[in-house]
């Protein structure tokens, strides 16, 4: 028999943390009142218990999730749990509960709760990363790549593939300010490690010139006849314009072209 | 002159054409190489005319040996001239490339000489590109009609896709506007560029080293609005192309008066906006949702609603058809309610095998229950108030917006009338049937 219990359950805010939240509260046999990461908690009137993070209970999560409700089902924990959606943790509880005693018939419910909401975040989750793949703006610095971003939704995760092998070359960074985050690549290895602050070098000579040209092939793109902000606003939000570079202005230095070769 | 120079005036004489997507291959990074492209098309930015921006579209060159009337590069025309050099465009598709401004290179050249000399500047940019540079994104490449077999079929092994366009959509109408191009210097290229594709996808099932030929086909753009062709014939020409020539999409642009020209519509005309957003969702219907061009316009009603969309106009001619039941009706069937989409047909379909819908799981579906209200049952009833009186349907689907729209309009050639409070039915009625 289930209990409702009134305890919070913290985790360190990963992936496989939050699995081993999933882990305790079958082993317990308990509904925890909330599932929090560590950052999150303030002082709580419930009882609260740390959870840690013990990487063989998790991978008992997550290999049983395709096995027992279906690999779509993985997918979908995978970008519920990356997305900003509030109390997205006791979500995907539940619906765990509900696909590990129902079995991939679960899945077939997209009108009903939870998995209505988890689908959802996780389709707006991969909606922004999708965006991304297109709205990132390297720099180059001494020729590292670095670009600056603030999604809602932990995107990051969703992004390393595509630009880890579009790039495999190259060496760069991508910082995800809201969240604290930052892909890193060298030929060879990645890794997404926190890092509560990045300073970035201003641009090089070189760099500016190629900014400018960028610029002004984005201005003469448009045509003035058929001008549409709206248009504009909903294919790509406002929210999204403050790290791009054809909306930047630089710091007025004089630009030196050099004659065409 | 320099780069920027270049660019601008080069950029600006690209900026007409339509096509600007990066879709139809997927290719996965090689390593120690740059780029990969995704098969769903990504968009990097979008200009302030609302159009994406995923290709660096640029003109090799806007020396024109051509003097076609409705085109700012003509002959006779007096505009800067500018040309970039091979090298110098290679180095700039891989700059705006590495910062991820864009997902690969849009290129076309205005006819400087003959077309073969065109055709191999654009060749000479590519091949630096692709065989040293090792560049692996996206490349679009227009064929120039006129140019040998041969240099097409080399564009072809260098780019993703290639389109040759078909400019406007009759032969009289290319006969009074382009007099240097005609159909056959067209299509003639078109076909063999289809033939190049089909032929290789068997070389590739034969091979699987066989080099791959504009992997993500091709496409074409035609102009609207420049000459008094009908909506039907040119949604005909599109579906007849499609099918001929499978080609992957059609392109339509409407026309923008950029010359003072006694056979083009004077130069204060507007773009016919609306007609080319009516076409593209046809075009839509016609590649997504199963529809036959002839089910959507014929000889009598020749022209697309302009306040109503093709589908809702469709629906309405057809409501012998409705009421549909969603928990029953087969997928195509779905498709053809106005207010459901592919995505949510999909969704339907996959939620109503766990148990059955009703209105408010519609919704969550993401259904348009403002226009599919009156063309569906769920559990075999109806929305209250959702007569299927065709009168009553229309006027509630008509926007307010479009009623305004049309009574502005009305307002403007009939100025000493009062404007009409709103359309009566008989009005409405009218409008369906196409005499607007």
């Amino acid at each position: 028999m289930r209990r409702w219990a009134n305890i919070v359950y913290l985790y360190d805010g990963s992936f496989y943390g939050f699995l081993c939240c999933v882990f305790q509260a079958f082993a317990q046999k308990e509904d925890p009142q909330m599932i929090l990461s560590q950052d999150e908690a303030q002082s709580l009137l419930f009882e609260t218990r740390l959870i840690e993070t013990q990487p063989e209970q998790a991978e008992r999560v997550r290999n049983a999730v395709p096995v027992k409700i279906g690999s779509e089902a993985l997918e979908l924990l995978q970008c519920a749990f990356l997305s900003d959606l509030p109390e997205k943790e006791l979500l995907l509880l539940a619906f765990l509960r509900q696909g590990f005693a129902q079995g991939p018939a679960v899945m077939k419910g997209i009108a009903k709760e939870p998995l209505r909401s988890l689908w959802q975040a996780a389709q707006r989750a991969k909606h922004e990363a999708h965006l991304f793949t297109g709205f990132v703006r390297f720099s180059d610095c001494n020729g590292a790549l670095t670009a600056v971003i603030h999604p809602k939704n932990q995107v990051l995760p969703l992004l390393a593939d595509h630009f880890c092998q579009r790039f495999n070359a190259e060496t760069f960074m991508i910082y995800d300010k809201t969240h604290q985050m930052a892909l890193t690549h060298r030929p060879g290895q990645a890794q997404i490690i926190p890092l509560e602050e990045a300073e970035l070098p201003g641009p090089g000579q070189e760099e500016r010139q190629i900014r400018a040209l960028w610029r002004q092939f984005y201005q003469t793109l448009s045509i003035q006849n058929r001008e549409n902000p709206q248009a504009r606003r909903s294919h790509m939000p406002q929210r999204y314009w403050g790290d791009m570079t054809e909306f930047q202005s630089e710091p007025s230095a004089p630009l030196f072209l050099p004659p065409s070769r | 002159m320099d780069l920027m120079d270049k660019l601008t005036i080069l950029t600006d004489a690209a900026k007409y054409d339509a096509a600007c997507t990066s879709s139809g291959i997927d290719r996965t990074g090689k390593p120690g190489r740059l780029g990969s492209a995704a098969a769903c098309g990504i968009c990097h930015t979008f200009t302030a005319d609302g159009r994406c921006v995923s290709l660096l579209k640029v003109l090799q060159s806007n020396v024109c040996a051509y003097d076609c009337r409705y085109c700012v590069n003509r002959r006779s025309n007096q505009i800067r001239r500018a040309a970039f050099s091979p090298r110098e465009l290679a180095d700039l598709t891989i700059q705006f490339y590495r910062r991820n401004y864009i997902e690969g290179l849009f290129l076309s050249s205005a006819v400087s000489g003959t077309p073969d000399n065109a055709c191999e500047q654009m060749l000479e940019t590519l091949n630096i590109l692709r065989r040293e540079y090792g560049f692996g994104g996206y490349i679009h490449a227009k064929a120039i009609p006129g140019a040998d077999d041969r240099l097409l079929q080399r564009l072809g092994l260098l780019a993703d896709r290639v389109s040759v366009n078909i400019e406007l959509p009759s032969q009289q109408s290319l006969r009074l506007l382009a007099p240097d191009k005609t159909r056959e210097s067209i299509l003639g290229p078109m076909k063999r560029m289809a033939e190049g594709i089909a032929e290789n996808k068997t070389d590739l099932v034969r091979y699987r080293s066989a080099p791959k030929f504009a992997p993500a086909g091709q496409s074409t753009q035609m102009i609207i609005g420049a000459t008094p062709d009908t909506d039907y014939q040119i949604l005909n020409l599109t579906a007849g192309l499609y099918k001929k020539y499978q080609l992957k999409r059609v392109f339509f642009s409407a026309y923008l008066p950029v010359v003072e020209d006694s056979r083009l519509p004077a130069l204060d005309t507007a773009p016919p906006l609306l007609r080319e957003h009516r076409l593209y969702q046809a075009d839509w219907l016609l590649r997504f949702y199963g529809f036959d061009a002839s089910e959507l316009l014929d000889e009598n009603q020749p022209n697309f609603n302009p306040l109503l969309d093709p589908k809702c106009c469709w629906a309405l001619r057809h409501m012998d058809q409705f009421p549909v039941e969603i928990n029953q009706a087969p997928y195509e069937i779905l498709l053809r309610i106005p207010g459901v989409g592919v995505r949510s047909a999909r969704r339907i379909a996959t939620a109503r095998r766990a148990g059955s819908l009703g209105f408010g799981d519609l919704k969550k579906l993401g259904v348009v229950l403002k226009r599919a209200k009156y063309f569906i049952t769920c559990r075999g009833k109806r929305t209250p108030g959702a007569a299927l009186e065709p009168d009553l349907v229309l006027e509630a689907l008509l926007s307010r917006q479009a009623r305004d729209r049309w009574a502005e309009n009305e307002c403007r050639q009939l100025s000493l009338f009062d404007p009409p409070e709103r359309l009566t039915r008989e009005e409405a009625r009218q409008c369906v049937v196409g005499q607007i």
